[in-house]
């Protein structure tokens, strides 16, 4: 076993802790025993993963509540990556996110975050868990 | 956010002096966007060279600055993507909507 680690984190649920989050995404991808041009896109992916599923967790699941808390909790062996985003909101339905469109004359300001999390990772489910909800992306790793 | 205007032969140029454009900071660029276009500005040049990272809500921030400057019969072009941000941009498809140059006077160029 080359890689193995497991990181919980809980924070308030504002987006002031998006940098610090993307951080701790970079740094756990910039550890991991893999070719150096993997362990970078990881880095960069790791990221953006976080951000979105974070922003997504404060804006659509917690309604932007500080007072509420959004646990995180990020898992790496030499197969997988998977990284679990749990809110205590009021959830919502994933598979009703359409596809953005790509048109000029069709674009929309809104609408990329949950495109760009299945882009990057393999599956990404959004169910209920312990009387939230948990956001749950997967990659496979080897 | 940390923002320098600046004008040049009719053009507006905003340099974002940020690391970051994401759900954090990029409402506040998209109010100035929108003060700009609804104060007369007609074309607008943004340098993103320090911006390193960039999410869904920056880019979409940057379509809603499109769109105002489509409204106005105006232009919004970018200036200097780097790597998270231009790779962003490919995944999304947004680099077939917005042109993008790699300096400020290239940009400005295109005016001439």
């Amino acid at each position: 076993m080359k890689n193995d680690i497991d990181i919980d984190i809980t924070i308030p649920s504002h987006t002031r802790y998006l940098r610090m989050i993307g951080r701790i995404g970079e740094k756990v991808a910039e550890e991991l025993d893999c070719p150096k041009d993997t362990r970078e896109a990881l880095s960069c992916q790791l990221a953006v993963v976080l951000t979105e599923g974070l922003v997504n967790a404060i804006k659509h699941a917690s309604r932007a509540d500080p007072d509420k808390e959004i646990h995180i909790r990020i898992n790496v062996s030499d197969k997988n990556l998977v990284v679990r985003i749990y809110d205590n909101g009021v959830g919502f339905d994933l598979d009703s996110i359409p596809t953005p469109n790509f048109s000029p004359h069709g674009l929309e300001e809104k609408g990329r975050g949950i495109f760009i999390l299945r882009s990057l990772m393999d599956t990404v489910k959004y169910k209920r868990s312990d009387g939230g909800n948990v956001l749950e992306m997967k990659k496979k790793l080897a | 956010m940390d923002i320098r205007t600046e004008h040049s032969e009719g053009i507006t140029v905003l340099y974002i002096k940020e690391d970051r454009l994401d759900a954090n900071n990029s409402e506040e660029l998209k109010i100035e966007l929108r003060r700009l276009f609804d104060s007369g500005t007609k074309d607008l040049v943004i340098d993103l060279k320090e911006i390193h990272f960039i999410d869904s809500s920056g880019l979409g921030v940057l379509v809603s600055g499109y769109k105002n400057a489509s409204t106005a019969h105006g232009t919004l072009k970018l200036t200097d993507l780097q790597s998270q941000v231009k790779s962003m941009f490919e995944l999304t498809r947004l680099h077939r909507v917005f042109e993008i140059f790699t300096s400020v006077d290239d940009a400005l160029q295109s005016y001439r």
